[in-house]
């Protein structure tokens, strides 16, 4: 792997551990995400991503090893905290609130007084990135398509104006035209200076568009390297492409 | 919704006149005993309606209000009508405590817990006999609003019950109302977008225990006894919860609708009915949960379209 210092590493995993009870998932995750760029973490299910994404958010928290986000540890720190330093999650399912309308999901999203002060152009810029969002305003989360309720769940992230944003399976059962239409608005934001952390069961897709992917399996880091290269690596195909 | 100032004004109007239109004694006495169960049904639904968070250990707080009284009335000299300031002030500490505690836990843990700590409090009042008289009680001697009229005893309750309501209105449309609703809706999720949840929690429970123990207060200064089976017993904590429930969670009215409808039914009945009022109230309990699962004010929204938003009739 190349490492080239000129860049400015955004996020680092060192040696991270992570257990539910009595069943550790995370053994020893090591990976970085580097200011600006995109990077995902690919793997079968089980293999302990979204968990390496709570460790990250601070929802579960590390038993070892540390996070260093931004030059600071934030493996301690409570979620709102981490929240607060500029990472917005995107969990896995949306976990829009599904009784408030669309408006005030996102409003609750800009959490920080930051993020309170910047809200009308927040507003704005989601609603320019996700135009169906802004005939949706007021209706309730709840009653938004799955491909509309991740819209919100993504553009929630956003009114947090995070400087990473971790999106954890934003394709999950979506209609395959919506996927490929995410998949560009991941992009759109990353172009916007948003680094982006991505978990995703579309391995193809997700390997096209990192500049860096990570292989997680069974809760440790088994390969990393461009995404670009793990597409044409023979394990990953036969892995996780089938070919 | 918009008529509802023409409402409010119509309401604010009998609320200030009812007491002069209905004069007799006891019918008075029914008014201040649902306008009680008003404020304490809204404070318990700013914790369990708005926050989700079913407290089970209500009584404690109500308790800590009234024994305040009790304790200013037979310990010192001040009227023991500073206990609507001193009870919300003392159960201050106690909250944040329980918060601390309890709030390790969720769900039916965090419910099971609030019933111990009610329980706690309850050995704890009749166990302390030099400060609470123990099983035997205090009897406070009336003072100031002495006399023989309800009338004051009326517009004290109904400014605490103004309070309340009009707290938890303001609440639900700020900042603290919505972030409640997202704790209530997805704890995690809540966490991780950035809500300290645990920050929030504790005020909401700090309010609605310092509302309930304002309440309290009222109780003890009106009913001029008190002692653990009638300030401190599980069933008022119950009987508070039903409230809420059966108006419906999470809504500024529901607790105000329950309390009528429990309240004046349970008067009622115990009077037309005599035995048989328990079996009443009752049935009233199972036809409500039967056909408006989601509370009066679910049910009205349903069947009438009333309050309901825009939103939730694109679902329907």
């Amino acid at each position: 792997m190349e490492i080239d210092l000129a860049d400015k590493t955004l996020l680092t995993l060192e040696n991270v551990t992570a257990r539910y009870g009595d069943v550790q998932v995370l053994w020893g995750v090591t990976f970085a995400v580097r200011e600006g760029e995109i990077a995902t973490l690919v793997g079968a299910n089980g293999a302990g991503k979204t968990t390496t994404l709570k460790t990250i958010s601070g929802v579960v928290r590390a038993t070892d090893g540390q996070i260093v986000f931004d030059g600071g540890h934030i493996d301690h720190l409570p979620p709102h905290q981490i929240a607060a330093r500029g990472i917005a999650h995107v969990p896995e399912g949306r976990r829009l609130f599904p009784l408030m309308s669309v408006r005030e999901n996102l409003e609750i999203g800009a959490i920080s007084s930051e993020a309170r002060r910047l809200r009308t152009g927040s507003f704005a810029r989601v609603f320019a990135l996700f135009p169906k969002l802004k005939e949706r305003e007021s209706q309730m989360a709840g009653t938004l398509s799955g491909g509309e309720q991740q819209m919100v769940a993504i553009a929630r992230g956003l009114m947090a104006r995070p400087r990473l944003l971790i999106l954890d399976e934003p394709s999950l059962g979506l209609a395959p035209i919506v996927v490929r239409e995410m998949f560009e608005i991941i992009q759109t934001i990353n172009r916007e200076g948003i680094t982006i952390l991505l978990v995703e069961q579309n391995v193809q897709q997700s390997l096209k568009l990192a500049n860096r992917a990570y292989v997680l399996e069974n809760g440790r880091i088994v390969l990393e390297g461009a995404g670009s290269d793990l597409l044409d690596d023979q394990r990953v195909r036969e892995a996780y492409l089938g070919a | 919704m918009k008529k509802s100032p023409l409402y409010l004004s119509i309401l604010s109007v009998f609320l200030i006149a009812a007491p002069f239109i209905l004069t007799a004694r006891y019918t008075q006495h029914v008014l201040i005993v649902v306008l009680l169960y008003v404020a304490l049904g809204s404070a318990w639904n700013i914790l369990g309606g708005f926050a989700g968070q079913l407290s089970l250990g209500h009584a404690a707080f109500f308790g800590i209000g009234a024994y305040t009284a009790a304790i200013i009335a037979s310990k010192t000299a001040f009227s023991p009508w500073w206990a609507l300031i001193a009870g919300p002030a003392a159960v201050l500490p106690v909250a944040l405590l329980v918060g601390w505690i309890c709030f390790r836990l969720r769900g039916p843990y965090f419910t099971l817990a609030t019933i111990a700590v009610g329980e706690v409090v309850r050995l704890i009042a009749l166990n302390w006999t030099t400060l609470t008289g123990g099983a035997v009680g205090v009897v406070i001697r009336p003072s100031l609003l002495s006399g023989t009229s309800k009338l004051p005893y009326y517009y004290v309750v109904l400014v605490i019950a103004v309070v309340t309501v009009t707290l938890c209105h303001l609440m639900s449309r700020r900042k603290l109302g919505y972030y409640l609703m997202a704790i209530r809706e997805d704890e995690e999720t809540a966490e991780s977008i950035g809500i300290d949840t645990t920050s929030y929690k504790l005020r909401a429970l700090a309010l609605s225990a310092a509302l309930t123990a304002m309440a309290g207060a009222f109780y003890a200064n009106y009913f001029l006894f008190v002692d653990t089976t009638t300030v401190l017993p599980l069933a008022l904590s119950v009987e508070i919860v039903l409230i809420a429930i059966i108006g419906g969670l999470g809504t500024v009215a529901g607790p105000v609708l329950g309390a009528v409808l429990l309240k004046l039914s349970s008067e009622i009945f115990r009077n037309e009915f005599a035995q048989a009022n328990l079996l009443i109230y009752g049935a009233l309990l199972v036809l409500v949960i039967l056909f408006m699962p989601d509370g009066l004010m679910g049910g009205f929204r349903r069947l009438f379209g009333v309050g309901a938003r825009k939103s939730q009739r694109v679902s329907a």
